[in-house]
């Protein structure tokens, strides 16, 4: 994107409303900001739908905090809760039918490559766990085996949230829902490690309760895709709403689940993409 | 069809039928439409002005292609418009993207393609000017004000129109609202003087 679509024409700069306003002064485009500045400038999320103490929300804010060129970047999002915050965010964004994200942003990618052949076009996948474990799985284990050159991020809430809590595949054994009333009956999908065997060059496992780790994460695997193949993050994002917990709690939620060894942080790098990353790390030091 | 389609101010109803379906056919280079009619470029350009000098609240509607300056020539053509605003004596109210921004906008102070209803009942608007404005996002937007609500409306549009406005200029550049302006100031003299 050229930064000209960030400029105000001068003849209507008066009547452009205050947060678009702030968006162009003080937001994170073409910026080095990240978590650690939260708070200093303008978000591109002002405000969303979900629920409180929803951990989407706590993951999506760090998520958009921690874009490398949040000017460059294409969000692919499908159906489910975070398909509410998107069209929210001052980023673009495409919605696509539930489960065929990872398709649709082979296809972006491919045509920004021939669009753009000198630009980094960030081409980013963030949908639900059913999207991606269950409904879209196909459609994404093929993006990796393709190798196409996206971020796949999962929200994992470990249930279909918004149409009322049904498990899903990323849902533990034994998890009784609201529309899951006789308790799943087979385990968690091992998503991290079906990513590494198809074809993800960077894996990695994080939670919203350590953002700095998770902002790590993110930048790692969206620097990765566009260098060297696919990668995905998996974030650990509960549902206050389906799983029944205060929703001032989800922090210590996800503390309690790491500590219980319920839920594993952990991440996996080719040889290729940690020479890659070392390289890239070094030059930007 | 046994009746030709006539594009005019609602409410029509809740979804009305996109004008192209009921044959309204996009002007060619150098025409215009008028109310699901074809007439000449210039017919037209005299009809915007006789219908935002005679409206009671008239808004111009500036979308993200003339808010944003994106590339070279934006900046005058925004400054262009504007001018022909203050001609009219219209308010301006911006577009400035197209996201849904639920649960509501704020609609005193700006207009969103998914419910463009809202802005002008809020603020009484009785003719509008969509200009600057995606095709595809002032095409839904057109059709949900004819929809929903009494307002006139007028889409001066840089590519091939729109049917489902009830003025539509197509091709519209610096010049042609330059010359939109001339008309209008030339017709608020007339008025002033008491001649024709």
């Amino acid at each position: 994107m050229t930064k000209n679509i960030l400029k105000m024409s001068p003849a209507f700069a008066d009547i452009i409303p205050a947060e678009y306003r702030e968006l162009v002064d003080n937001g994170p485009y073409g910026r080095d900001v990240g978590v650690a500045e939260l708070g200093t400038f303008k978000e591109l999320l002002e405000e969303h739908p979900l629920c409180a103490g929803c951990g989407l929300a706590l993951a999506l804010r760090i998520f958009l905090a921690s874009l490398p060129a949040p000017e460059d970047t294409i969000v692919v999002g499908s159906t489910g809760c975070s398909s509410l915050v998107f069209p929210q965010a001052a980023v673009q964004n495409i919605h696509s039918l539930f489960g065929n994200q990872n398709s649709v942003a082979s296809g972006l990618k491919r045509a920004l490559k021939l669009r753009f052949p000198d630009k980094d076009k960030d081409v980013i996948v963030v949908a639900g766990d059913g999207a991606t474990a269950d409904i879209g799985l196909d459609m994404v284990m093929h993006s990796w085996f393709r190798r196409e050159n996206i971020t796949t991020i999962m929200l994992d809430n470990e249930a279909y949230a918004n149409t009322g809590g049904q498990e899903s595949g990323m849902s533990q054994q034994g998890t009784v829902l609201y529309m899951a009333p006789k308790g799943k009956n087979f385990p968690k999908i091992s998503m991290p490690e079906l990513a590494r065997e198809a074809g993800c060059v960077y894996v990695a496992v994080g939670t919203p309760a350590q953002p700095r780790k998770l902002e790590k994460m993110l930048k790692r695997a969206i620097i990765l895709a566009r260098h060297v193949g696919p990668t995905y993050v998996q974030i650990m994002t509960p549902c206050p709403t389906n799983y029944k917990f205060k929703n001032n709690e989800t922090v210590n939620r996800l503390k309690g689940l790491e500590k219980d060894g319920v839920f594993k942080p952990r991440e996996y790098i080719t040889a290729e993409a940690q020479e890659a990353l070392n390289r890239l790390e070094e030059v930007s030091k | 069809m046994s009746q030709e389609y006539q594009v005019l101010a609602g409410p029509e109803g809740y979804l009305p039928p996109a004008a192209a379906v009921m044959g309204v056919e996009l002007p060619k280079t150098g025409e215009a439409l008028v109310e699901g009619s074809l007439v000449s470029d210039n017919e037209a350009l005299h009809k915007i002005a006789d219908k935002l000098l005679s409206a009671k609240n008239p808004f111009f509607f500036p979308g993200p292609l003339l808010l944003w300056a994106w590339k070279a020539g934006v900046a005058e053509r925004a400054q262009a418009v504007r001018d022909l605003a203050d001609a009219v004596g219209a308010g301006v109210i911006p577009m400035p993207d197209y996201r849904p921004k639920y649960p509501m906008i704020n609609p005193a102070i700006e207009i969103n393609p998914n419910h463009p209803n809202l802005t002008i009942w809020h603020n009484k608007i009785d003719v509008c000017v969509f200009v600057g404005v995606h095709c595809h996002y002032a095409n839904i937007a057109l059709k949900i004000i004819r929809g929903g609500t009494s307002c006139y409306t007028i889409a001066l549009c840089g590519e091939a129109g729109h049917e489902d406005a009830m003025i539509s200029l197509r091709d519209v550049n610096l010049a042609k609202i330059q010359e939109l302006t001339a008309i209008v100031m030339d017709k608020k003299r007339q008025i002033a003087g008491g001649g024709k």
